[in-house]
C-alpha cells in the first residue's frame, strides 16, 4: 500500500538509522517480509516491537526453536488431548475444531486488524523451515486440513524476520524478502542510543565510555565482542556506582558486564599490556 | 504493471546495473529486478539516488557478505551520475571496477596517487593503504619481500576510502564507495564467529548407541493405531561423532599469519559440536613426529598419534606449505637438523593421509601464490583450501562426508 510509505520513523526508545527506516517502509509498501540480520545485541528483535508501537499495531511473536516446524506456526491439532478426552467419554470429541490450536502465524493471518508478526531467529530451525513458510507468506492464506476450513488474511500482516546467520537460509526464501543488515552503530549513533537509556550521563563520561568500548571491540582475538545492549548495561552499572570520568583512564571497572568469557578477559589484559606472542593453544 | 505512473524508462536506465551485479557473481534474479522496478514505479526511491541505492540493496542483496560487492558495483556504475564523483581521476575508477589484477605499492602507484589533487584525500588513502598492508600480514603476504604485498581480489582496496572528500554521508555513490561492509565478505577472515559457523558444516549427526530416547511421534502414532493402548517406542539419541585434530605449522614463515591461525583455533576450540578436539604442532613439514606444544619440547611420534586418533578422526593441517622443496622430497631434508628423517617428508605425509579417512590442508596464503613448487608437492598429497570463511566452509563440507 502506497500510504504505508514513510510511516515508520523510530520511537522514543528505539533509535534507528535512516537506512533501516527506509527498509521497513519499503517492505511495508511492497508487502514483503523484512529480513533483518546483524551482530547479536544490535536490536534486531526490538525492531518489531518498535514498529508495532510506532504504527500502533498489535505484535505477535513467534520465537523459533531448533524443534520448530513451519506447520506448527499455523496450527496444531492436539490429537493427544482428543485421545485423552475420548477415553473418559465426558467430552464431545466429534468436533475437531476445539482441538485445533492456532499458532502465531495462524493468529496473524486470522486477525481482524493488521498486526506485526515477528519471526524471531528463523535460522534456529531446520533448513526446510523457511521453505515451508513460502506459500503462506506469499498468499497469506491457509487451510486446516482436518476441518477443511480455509482462512485468508483480511489485512496482510507486516512480517519481520530476524536471523543470526547460524545456518544459511534457502535462496527462494531470501529472494522474497527485503534484506537489511543492521550495522554496528558508529560513535554518533551510539551516543544517541546511550542518551535514550541514560539521559543523565555527563558528556565527558559518555565520551570516555565509548572510547573504552570501541577499543575493547577492537582487541584482537576476542571471542565475543561486547554489544550495544552490554554497553548500555555497563554504563548503567558505572552510573549506579558513581564512577567519575577520571577512573576510566586507568582501568575498566565492571569489566564483567562487557566481557563474558575467561579467555576474553585474558585477551583484554594482554592487549592492555601490549600484544600477545604465543601460538594458539600453547599453554606452557 | 498496470500502475499509470510506470514508465519503461525506469527499467532501461538501470538495467545495465542489474547485469553488472550478475557479472560480479551476485545471484540476482529477474523476479527481484522486477520488484525493484515496481518499487521505482511506486516512487519508493523518493526520486533520489540514495533512495534507489537502499531500495535496490534491500531487494537484491540477500546476505551481508554480498553487500560489499553491491557497493563496488554501485560506485562503479553510477560514477558519472554525480558530478563531484565524476571529477575523480579515471584510473582510480578503472581500478575500482576491476580489483582483480595484482597490485603493488610502487612508484607507479605513487604517481596515480599524486594525480588525485586533494591532499587530505591522499593522506587518507596512504593511511588506508598502510592498514591494508597490516591486514595482508594476516592474509596474503609473501614473507621477506618487504614493502610490496600482492594485492588480491579480496583485500581492502582504495575504493574503501571516502572518494569525493566530503565528510559524512553525502551522495549515494559516496556511501557506496565507503565500502563499510568489507568486513562481511566471505573471502576474508576477520571474525571467530564467521569461522565457527563455517566449521559447523563439519557436523554429522548420527543415531548411535542404545535406544533410550522416547520417540514421541512414533509412540503417539503406534498408540493411536493400537486404539489407545499405550505403546512406547524408543530410539537412540543423535550425536556428533566427529573428532577433529588440528595440526598447525608454527614459527618461521608462519608468523605473519599468526592472527589468522589464532582465529581459526578459537573458532574450532569454541565449536562445541566436536566429540573431541585436539591440536598438535609441526614446522614446515611433518616427519617422524609432531609436537604437543609450540616450543617443540613435547614430542609425539607418529605411531603414538595414530594410536591416539582413530581412522574416523578428521585432520586439518594448517600451514603455508612454503619451503625448500627438498624438505618434502629428500631424505634428511628436514629444516631442523635434529630431525634426521630416514625417508622423504612426502612419505610421512602420505602415511598421515592413509591412516585417516579424511584429511585436508588449510593454507593462509592467497591462492594466487599456490604455484610454488613445495605447495604443488603438498597438494599432490592433501586437498588444499584457502584459510578464508569460504575455504573453511568448503573444507568442512568435504571432511564431513563419510
Amino acid at each position: 500500500m502506497a500510504q504505508d510509505f514513510s510511516r515508520f520513523s523510530g520511537t522514543a526508545s528505539y533509535i534507528t538509522s535512516p537506512e533501516l527506516r527506509h527498509a521497513v517502509n519499503v517492505a511495508a509498501a511492497i508487502q514483503r517480509p523484512l529480513l533483518v540480520r546483524g551482530e547479536p545485541g544490535t536490536g534486531k528483535t526490538l525492531l518489531a516491537t518498535a514498529v508495532a508501537e510506532d504504527l500502533d499495531l498489535e505484535m505477535i511473536e513467534w520465537n523459533v526453536k531448533s524443534t520448530s516446524k513451519a506447520a506448527d506456526g499455523l496450527y496444531v491439532y492436539d490429537t493427544v488431548q482428543r485421545l485423552q478426552d475420548s477415553r473418559f467419554g465426558d467430552h464431545d470429541v466429534s468436533d475437531i475444531r476445539q482441538y485445533i490450536k492456532l499458532g502465531p502465524l495462524g493468529r496473524a493471518l486470522t486477525s481482524e486488524h493488521q498486526v506485526v508478526l515477528l519471526i524471531d531467529e528463523i535460522d534456529k530451525a531446520d533448513i526446510e523451515f523457511p521453505n515451508d513458510l513460502l506459500h503462506e507468506l506469499d498468499v497469506m492464506e491457509f487451510t486446516v486440513t482436518e476441518t477443511g476450513d480455509s482462512h485468508s488474511a483480511t489485512h496482510r500482516p507486516m512480517v519481520i524476520i530476524t536471523s543470526n546467520a547460524e545456518k544459511e537460509l534457502p535462496d527462494p526464501f531470501l529472494r522474497r524478502c527485503i534484506f537489511h543488515f543492521i550495522e554496528f552503530p558508529g560513535e554518533d549513533l551510539m551516543t544517541e542510543i546511550v542518551r535514550v537509556h541514560h539521559p543523565a550521563i555527563g558528556d565527558t563520561l559518555l565520551e570516555q565510555c565509548l572510547a573504552k568500548f570501541y577499543w575493547l571491540r577492537g582487541v584482537k582475538g576476542l571471542r565475543k565482542r561486547p554489544s550495544t545492549s552490554e554497553l548500555v548495561d555497563w554504563i548503567g552499572a558505572l552510573l549506579a556506582a558513581g564512577i567519575q570520568p577520571g577512573h576510566l583512564a586507568t582501568e575498566i571497572p565492571f569489566l564483567g558486564a562487557l566481557v563474558k568469557k575467561e579467555e576474553d578477559v585474558e585477551a583484554v589484559s594482554k592487549a592492555a599490556r601490549g600484544g600477545a606472542t604465543r601460538w594458539p593453544g600453547d599453554d606452557d | 504493471m498496470t500502475d499509470p505512473s510506470y514508465k519503461p524508462d525506469h527499467a532501461g536506465i538501470f538495467l545495465s546495473f542489474f547485469y553488472r551485479l550478475r557479472g560480479r557473481g551476485l545471484k540476482v534474479t529477474p523476479q527481484q529486478w522486477l520488484t525493484v522496478v515496481e518499487g521505482l514505479a511506486r516512487g519508493l526511491h523518493g526520486s533520489s539516488l540514495v533512495g534507489f541505492y537502499s531500495l535496490a540493496r534491500g531487494i537484491m542483496v540477500k546476505d551481508e557478505s554480498e553487500l560489499d560487492d553491491f557497493d563496488l558495483c554501485f560506485a562503479a556504475h553510477f560514477e558519472g551520475v554525480e558530478a563531484e564523483v565524476a571529477a575523480l581521476h579515471d584510473e582510480v575508477w578503472k581500478w575500482l571496477e576491476n580489483p582483480v589484477p595484482p597490485f603493488t605499492i610502487d612508484p607507479e602507484w605513487r604517481k596515480v596517487l599524486d594525480a588525485v589533487d586533494v591532499d587530505a584525500l591522499r593522506a587518507e588513502l596512504a593511511r588506508r593503504l598502510e592498514e591494508q598492508t597490516e591486514r595482508h600480514d594476516g592474509g596474503s603476504h609473501w614473507v621477506g619481500t618487504g614493502g610490496t604485498s600482492p594485492f588480491g581480489h579480496s583485500g581492502a582496496h582504495p575504493g574503501g576510502i571516502r572518494i569525493g572528500g566530503a565528510h559524512g554521508a553525502g551522495t549515494a555513490v559516496q556511501v557506496a564507495a565507503e565500502r563499510r561492509f568489507q568486513e562481511h565478505r566471505k573471502d576474508l577472515v576477520l571474525d571467530t564467529r564467521q569461522l565457527g559457523l563455517a566449521l559447523k558444516k563439519l557436523r554429522t549427526l548420527e543415531r548411535v548407541g542404545p535406544a533410550d530416547e522416547l520417540d514421541i511421534d512414533d509412540t503417539i502414532d503406534r498408540t493411536a493405531r493400537e486404539g489407545g493402548e499405550l505403546e512406547l517406542v524408543f530410539k537412540p539419541p543423535r550425536e556428533n561423532r566427529l573428532g577433529l585434530l588440528l595440526a598447525m605449522d608454527v614459527g618461521g614463515s608462519m608468523w605473519p599469519f599468526k592472527h589468522l591461525v589464532d582465529t581459526l583455533f578459537s573458532a574450532a576450540h569454541q565449536a562445541r559440536h566436536f566429540k573431541r578436539f585436539e591440536h598438535v604442532y609441526f614446522h614446515n613439514c611433518i616427519y617422524e613426529r609432531v609436537y604437543g606444544n609450540a616450543r617443540f619440547s613435547e614430542k609425539i611420534p607418529l605411531s603414538d598419534l595414530f594410536r591416539r586418533f582413530d581412522r574416523e578422526t578428521r585432520v586439518v593441517l594448517v600451514g603455508d606449505a612454503y619451503m625448500y622443496p627438498g624438505e618434502i622430497t629428500d631424505r634428511f631434508g628436514a629444516i631442523d637438523w635434529t630431525e634426521r628423517n630416514e625417508k622423504p617428508g612426502e612419505d610421512y605425509l602420505r602415511r598421515i593421509r592413509d591412516h585417516f579417512k579424511r584429511c585436508a590442508w588449510l593454507n593462509p596464503m592467497q591462492k594466487e601464490s599456490w604455484s610454488a613448487p613445495s605447495i604443488r608437492l603438498i597438494r599432490q598429497v592433501f586437498p588444499m583450501y584457502p584459510l578464508t570463511v569460504e575455504g573453511v566452509g568448503e573444507l568442512a563440507a568435504d571432511l564431513a562426508g563419510g
